[in-house]
């Protein structure tokens, strides 16, 4: 997994709150056998005006310049800050792999669905949770403010705005461990190998239905 | 020392280990796969060298890609036009075979949609841990397993170690007390409950259902009701153990045989929460104030009762809802206080893990018997959540009763639910549907979904606008006749 200290970046706001992971990759670019290339069907929706399909080249697509992204001066964020709910719907990795892929590591927003939290840390996006208040005070800032950038430090859980002032976030233990370090978690659970025998072994003892060898016939 | 919640138990049976750090290491007693979330949790291993911990945890079924007409299931998978589609359930066969895991391939009459499979083989037990890449797994909560939805990267950690990293979240207690009216069925309480609580609501707990509305369901409306737990946000839903759980269980292919069965039973019996156990939210419903749900807007929390109307962005609580109404309602070409039973339908689609179980089909083969679809409806499709319960409408005549009526009567699979095959809406379509969400773009680009009861769905065909089910003289089924 990629690594992740600190991001300087400048920041894109998207003002919604509930973002579906439909919305974040519409299901046609699921059929994908692949973890890469979903980052320009990122908000593909929203984004171009006719329908996206597989396979497609992106460049002869009309964009909606209305859209966010679509603006010059948000060209080269890599900081999302939107609304509360964030990455709600289904348990889709592509969410976060379209993320990634566009040059999003960190989103800000008061609130992320679980399913969407756990694939975003394995793939090396930092979700930052604010207060709304706090949110709502960026997005005025972002919005007034061309070349807005936010300075987010994983290693000390604080966001620094350009005036200089910091705001703390939370983030658990492990996740932060293995994403400042880039781990891969099945390599440190399988160094809980024995553990994972001798738990399986009592299992099998107590509730023996649970383990079958062979398919009914 | 206060007594533990159904969630608590099953927690504590499957620890492995705690870290100081607040994750755990959770034992995983069944993964259900399929082709859309699999192939790079597959191609991880590959590259890793790893080989799955063990297979008989695992179970395949390619449904949410599969064609549903008659005539291309014929040809198996060379019936798949798609070739992207294609490539998608090859190499879920391909991995099987390689993996040596069992999958009930495109014409196995066991093929279906993972959520409706897994109960079906009795491959979802009481008691199991459960994950698929897939955030409906919670519907074989309503067995009292603890179900996962999981993304592509935890589909291959279970994979190679047949655990879960996982955090314990907080207890809800939804209650839903009393009797439930004609007409109202379990997806209407799953939807009057998201309404309630809200899409968020739910987030971080395992939501239980419980009170006498909810032991008065069968297995298949209890399935209905925990398979949206994840539209209330919540990743688990669950519903303990009674006869009814157990009954559905007997004789399944996987469920244990002779004595195993009753070691089994007996063991199941304490999938309850105990009578003191502390929940860290409780959420009371009256089941005598839910009527027909019909959702208006693009998210699942945006539903109201039969009888109401959309509402009116100026009457919302803050400036976020307000926004949000005001697109949705742009989105679905509606007005402010438009009466629900005044939305036009385009279509009608009658499935998805939510409601495509035999069950289902019975209550809407009863609103449909003798009628003819409106005129004003370009299509409308029943389309059966595996082989085996298609097989089954079919011995009780329910296919003749769809396809009289005018419905297109198909082969199993995800369907127009996400719409990743051919079927889909077009833009600005409304659709009357029995899936489970209503996001923008969902079942298909610039579509309109209305969720509804299957009964709902039908009815709604057949008048051509929503219509309140309590209202229309419902025919009894050949079965019931
Ligand atoms: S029926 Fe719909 S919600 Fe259910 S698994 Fe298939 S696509 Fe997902």
């Amino acid at each position: 997994m990629r690594q992740f200290e600190r991001e300087q970046g400048l920041v894109a706001p998207l003002d919604r709150a509930n973002v579906d992971t439909d919305l974040i990759i519409p299901k046609q670019f699921l059929k994908s056998i692949k973890r890469t290339g979903f980052g320009v069907n990122l908000f593909d929706e929203l984004r171009y005006l006719d329908e996206g399909y597989p396979g497609q080249d992106a460049s002869q697509r009309p964009l909606n310049p209305d859209f966010v992204l679509n603006q010059p001066r948000y060209q080269g964020a890599s900081v999302l800050l939107a609304r509360r709910n964030f990455g709600c719907g289904s348990s889709r990795e592509h969410a976060p792999w379209a993320l990634e892929d566009f040059g999003f590591r960190v989103v800000i927003a008061p609130s992320f669905a679980d399913i969407f939290y756990n694939n975003a840390f394995k793939n090396g996006i930092l979700l930052v949770p604010l207060d709304e208040d706090t949110v709502d005070r960026l997005f005025k800032a972002v919005e007034a403010n061309e070349g807005y950038r936010l300075d987010v430090d994983l290693e000390n859980q604080r966001v620094t705005t350009p005036e200089g002032e910091i705001i703390e976030f939370e983030v658990d233990a492990f996740r932060k461990h293995c994403l400042l370090n880039g781990l891969d978690d099945i390599g440190i659970t399988l160094q809980d190998e024995d553990a994972i025998r001798a738990f399986e072994e009592k299992h099998r003892v107590a509730r023996p239905w649970l383990f079958r060898d062979k398919a009914p016939a | 020392m206060a007594g533990q919640t159904l969630y608590d138990k099953l927690w504590s049976q499957h620890l492995v280990k705690e870290r100081d750090d607040g994750t755990a290491l959770i034992y995983i007693d069944r993964q259900l796969l399929h082709e859309v979330t699999s192939p790079q949790a597959f191609e991880g291993l590959r590259l890793a060298n790893r080989k799955p911990w063990r297979l008989d945890a695992n179970l395949a079924t390619p449904d949410h890609n599969v064609p549903t007409t008659v005539i291309e299931r014929a040809e198996g998978n060379a019936g798949i036009k798609d070739p992207v589609s294609l490539i998608q359930v090859q190499t879920l066969d391909d991995n099987c075979a390689a993996f040596g895991i069992e999958e009930f391939k495109i014409n196995d009459a066991r093929q279906g949609i993972v959520h409706v499979v897994g109960p079906e083989q009795g491959a979802t037990l009481p008691g199991m841990t459960v994950v698929c890449g897939d955030s409906h797994t919670a519907t074989h909560g309503a067995f009292a397993a603890l179900a996962h939805g999981i993304g592509t990267s935890e589909v291959e950690h279970v994979l190679a170690t047949q655990c879960l990293l996982a955090q314990k979240m907080k207890n809800m207690q939804v209650r839903v007390e009393g009797e439930l009216g004609t007409g109202v069925t379990a997806k209407d309480v799953v939807l009057a409950i998201i309404g309630r609580i809200g899409t968020a609501g739910g987030t971080g707990y395992a939501i239980e259902f419980a009170g006498s509305a909810i032991q008065s369901l069968s297995m298949e409306g209890r399935m209905t009701v925990c398979n949206m737990a994840i539209e209330a946000g919540a990743r688990v839903g669950l519903i303990a153990v009674d006869d009814t759980t157990i009954d559905y269980l007997a004789e399944r292919p996987y469920a244990p045989t002779a004595e195993q069965w009753d070691a089994a039973v007996a063991d199941w019996r304490n999938l309850v929460s105990d009578a003191d156990a502390a929940f860290d939210k409780v959420v009371e419903i009256d089941a005598a104030s839910i009527e027909p749900q019909v959702s208006w807007g693009t998210s699942p929390e945006m539903v109201t009762g039969i009888s109401g109307e959309v509402p009116d962005p100026a009457d919302a609580a803050d400036d976020t809802v307000q926004r949000s109404y005001t697109r949705a309602l742009e989105y679905m070409g509606l007005a402010p206080k438009q009466k629900i039973t005044d939305i036009r339908l385009d279509k009608v689609f009658i499935g998805s893990c939510t409601n495509s179980r035999i069950e289902d089909l019975r209550e809407a083969a009863k609103v449909a018997k003798g009628k003819k679809v409106a005129s004003s409806i370009q299509l409308a499709m029943v389309v059966p959540g595996s082989g085996l319960v298609k097989r089954q409408a079919e011995a009780e005549g329910l296919d003749k009763i769809f396809t009289e009526a005018g419905f297109e009567w198909r082969e199993p699979g995800c369907s127009m639910c996400l719409a990743m095959n051919a079927d889909k809406l077009g833009a600005g379509e409304h659709c009357a549907s029995t899936s489970n969400r209503n996001f923008e773009g969902r079942q298909g680009y610039g579509g309109r979904t209305h969720l509804v009861s299957p009964a709902m769905a039908a009815a709604a065909a057949i008048a051509g606008h929503f219509v309140d089910v309590r209202q229309l003289d419902a025919q009894p089924t050949a079965q019931e006749a």
